[in-house]
């Protein structure tokens, strides 16, 4: 657990206080609670050759800044930065890379980094291995002379497979590669990937650390000065930056972070129960339960199981009947969020991965993807269940 | 109908559900969908905004586009519209493009496999004799950043037409209120609408603009893939902007002229740099392809060191990275907007250690002319070295 002390004491603070205290005592003009919203582009240079630290907002904004540190710190890294989306942040990363590099992906991976890697970066001589990250053995069977990288989803989206980050980190280290994380679905309260080995996280702050819907942000955290170096050159250069207002959206997310992903977790264990005793579902995924099989893995690097449960139906027929009949969870592309979310990843979040591969992963067109909320679990879990109901039943008759 | 009227009531300026002189923001960041089989005209923020909707549907009107994007930042805009190339590409670039473009290109795209070469666009052979086979576009800014250097939009784009060229151009200076290059030829616009189009220095923001549907759709991938959106906020600050841009222009621009030449008659001048200044070497294309000369201009007065007197002796303008905001902003191109342009590059476009840039905002030009007269007046008087007749005052 990353800790600093309370300034002027020996207090040791815990994450959730961190959290809280986030960007509090920054703003030492008029001691505002609240660190506000810088809507300066530029910033008055007191000579040539001086600066007050801030030149440019694409460079550096106070508010972004602010966030910046927090998500380092809570991250248990040495530099953060701020971009416009989980995407940008993903790709602001990549441009570490250069023609010919070769990269080790997970094979069940969120379809727009999949598009971003296949579609747009193979242009530019980038090229990426597809491996499943659950057994090492095949990680390093994936590595060749180019590799330069390993990039980690654990869990995945969609179908929440465990990767060991410990021994896929080690093995990147005996190699020179980076290890890189996408860390969205488990946000630093549960999991912090530099803890373990890692080298850079990523987050889509679009979910669980804004957490109201309401923001699109991606962030990155970069350990050791030459890597945070590179990425800070990166972030300024391609100009894939947040927006003042939309840090301190992310900002007041952070803050309640603690709080949200203790009821989104206990709400998905509620969710994941109704859904294995329902006579609809055939699979359910969620590292939380003892029968999953990265359960052990992920409970020894992780200290919480998150909001996600994926699930699939019997047939695909289910798939409408269901998605139409849900009542309180709205159907829409997305999570993290305290709303409850349903997608169909198979022509929402997956779709641009092509449907042979999709189906050789287990993305299927029985596959349905929960992010569960903070609604009440009781509402949750009859929601679900009533459109599972009713999922089973067609023109009268049971399927 | 006119600029004025089309930035106002040309596209999607009030919301159609409840009327509302100006459009929402939409803080969502994904859209319910009622039906599995029909999407919704939305369905995540990243891929489609209501309020960065409305923005990009209005910058493409007002270039005369079929498709406008907003992303983060003007470099945002610039790193999003490059990747419509690919490794072994070959781009001509004017020479003197903005410093951060410059960065973008020789390190971070060059890494890419995409070739760069950088060419003194305003001869309209240079870059004839720039393209090779493996060519694949041509990359303008009219004026240039810090010198003005006019490049002729419709003989460069007839000569790209010939070898099947993309010509993108950063319009940022201009704006389409004084120039629109797709009309001149060009197939994209750019813009880095922190500057004229935000207009008050509170956004960071970059636009695009296609000629034509397939590269729209092109871009929009890239846009979506990439994910260097603009945020629904910023968007409607940027729109916000939009609606005055007119007014704004015209008074900054006269004022930018009436201090052109004020500074063109000071003893402590060595040269300025204005296209409304007709000794100015690029005046008769400007004219002829824009219709106006917009609130940038440059100065030299002749060394660092009297550079350095000037920024400590101002009292009005900011001193600052940026240009085009309400406020005048003067800035050092050689350790700010070019800083990232190694010493030797920089010489040879004329980014002089003397070199002031001033973007001219709305203050009074007489409030903005003394302020000037009592930094300028009690610099002594500049003796221009003999080598360097022939760069006397224009």
């Amino acid at each position: 657990m990353p800790s600093q002390t309370i300034e002027g004491s020996g207090i040791k603070m815990h994450l959730e206080t961190k959290l809280v205290q986030t960007g509090v005592g920054k703003e030492e003009t008029t001691g505002a609670i609240n660190f506000p919203v810088y809507y300066a582009t530029a910033y008055r240079h007191p000579g040539i050759g001086e600066s007050t630290g801030f030149d440019y907002t694409r460079t550096g904004n106070p508010t972004r800044a602010v966030l910046e540190e927090a998500i380092a710190a809570a991250e248990s890294g040495d530099s953060g930065f701020a971009c416009a989306s989980g995407m940008a942040a993903i790709h602001t990363t990549m441009g570490l890379f250069s023609q010919r590099d070769h990269i080790i992906v997970s094979l069940d991976l969120y379809g727009g980094t999949y598009r971003l890697f296949e579609q747009v970066l193979t242009r530019y001589g980038l090229w990426f291995t597809y491996a499943d990250l659950r057994d090492t053995e095949a990680v390093r069977a994936a590595i060749r002379p180019e590799t330069k990288a390993i990039f980690v989803e654990t869990p995945t989206n969609p179908l929440m497979q465990i990767t060991d980050l410990r021994e896929v980190a080690q093995l990147a280290k005996e190699h020179g590669l980076l290890t890189i994380v996408d860390n969205t679905f488990m946000t630093p309260y549960f999991q912090r990937p530099l803890e373990l080995g890692a080298d850079i996280v990523l987050h889509s702050g679009t979910k669980y650390l804004g957490g109201h819907n309401d923001v699109l942000a991606g962030l990155i955290v970069t350990k050791g000065s030459e890597l945070s170096e590179k990425v800070k050159f990166l972030h300024n250069t391609i100009g894939a930056v947040l927006g003042p207002q939309d840090s301190w959206l992310l900002l007041r997310g952070l803050k309640t972070l603690a709080l949200r992903m203790e009821r989104h977790q206990s709400n998905a264990f509620a969710v994941a129960k109704q859904l294995l005793g329902h006579p609809a579902v055939s699979e359910v995924f969620y590292p939380g339960l003892p029968e999953h099989p990265g359960h052990q893995t992920h409970s020894s690097q992780a200290s919480g199981f998150s909001g996600m449960v994926s699930f699939r139906v019997r047939s695909a027929d289910q798939v409408p009947v269901f998605l139409q009949n849900l009542k309180l969870i709205s159907f829409a592309e997305s999570l993290g969020g305290v709303e409850s979310l349903c997608t169909y990843p198979a022509t929402q979040t997956h779709a641009d991965i092509p449907q042979e591969i999709r189906e050789y992963v287990g993305v299927c067109d029985r596959l349905l993807r929960l992010s569960v909320g903070i609604e009440h679990p009781d509402d949750l879990a009859a929601d679900v269940t009533q459109a599972l109901d009713a999922s089973l039943v067609t023109g009268g008759q049971l399927r | 109908m006119n600029f004025a009227t089309k930035a106002l009531h040309g596209v999607s300026c009030f919301d159609p559900v409840t009327g509302a002189s100006s459009v929402p923001i939409y803080q969502a960041s994904t859209f319910h969908q009622a039906d599995l089989d029909a999407p919704g005209l939305y369905d995540y923020a990243r891929s489609g905004n209501p309020t960065r909707h409305a923005l990009e549907e209005a910058i493409a009107v007002l270039e005369g586009g079929t498709r406008g994007f907003a992303f983060a930042s003007g470099m945002a805009a610039i790193s999003s519209v490059f990747m419509l190339f690919s490794a072994g590409d070959h781009i001509v670039v004017a020479e003197d493009v903005y410093g951060g473009t410059f960065r973008f290109l020789t390190q971070v795209l060059s890494r890419m496999g995409i070739e760069v070469t950088f060419v003194d666009t305003t001869c309209t052979h240079a870059v004839e004799n720039a393209i090779k086979p493996g060519t694949k576009g041509i990359y303008l800014e009219t004026p240039s950043n810090p010198t003005l250097k006019v490049t002729d939009l419709a003989a460069v784009c007839r000569i790209a037409k010939k070898h099947d060229l993309l010509v993108m151009v950063d319009n940022t200076f201009m704006t389409p209120y004084y120039q629109k290059p797709l009309e001149l030829g060009a197939d994209v616009v750019i813009h880095s609408a922190t500057k004229f189009i935000g207009g008050h220095s509170d956004v960071i923001a970059g636009l695009a603009v296609t000629k034509d549907e397939a590269l729209g759709k092109q871009l929009y991938f890239i846009q979506n893939g990439m994910g260097a959106i603009l945020g629904a906020q910023d968007s409607w600050l940027v729109m916000r902007g939009l609606k005055t841009l007119k007014a704004r222009l015209d008074v900054s621009s006269r004022s930018a002229e009436t201090i052109a030449q004020w500074l063109s008659q000071h003893p402590a001048v060595s040269r300025v740099y204005y296209t409304g200044l007709c000794t100015h070497a690029g005046h008769d294309v400007q004219t002829s392809q824009a219709s106006g000369h917009g609130a940038v201009l440059s100065f030299d007065v002749g060394s660092r060191e009297r550079a350095k007197a000037v920024f400590d002796r101002v009292k009005l303008p900011i001193v600052a990275v940026s240009l085009g905001a309400v406020e005048t902003i003067l800035s050092y191109p050689a350790a700010m907007s070019h800083a990232a342009m190694p010493p030797e590059e920089r010489k040879k476009r004329g980014i002089t250690d003397g070199l002031i840039r001033l973007s001219a905002g709305l203050e009074d030009t007489e409030d903005l002319l003394q302020d000037l007269a009592q930094a300028l007046d009690s610099l002594h008087e500049l003796r221009i070295p003999d080598d360097k007749k022939t760069f006397s005052r224009v």
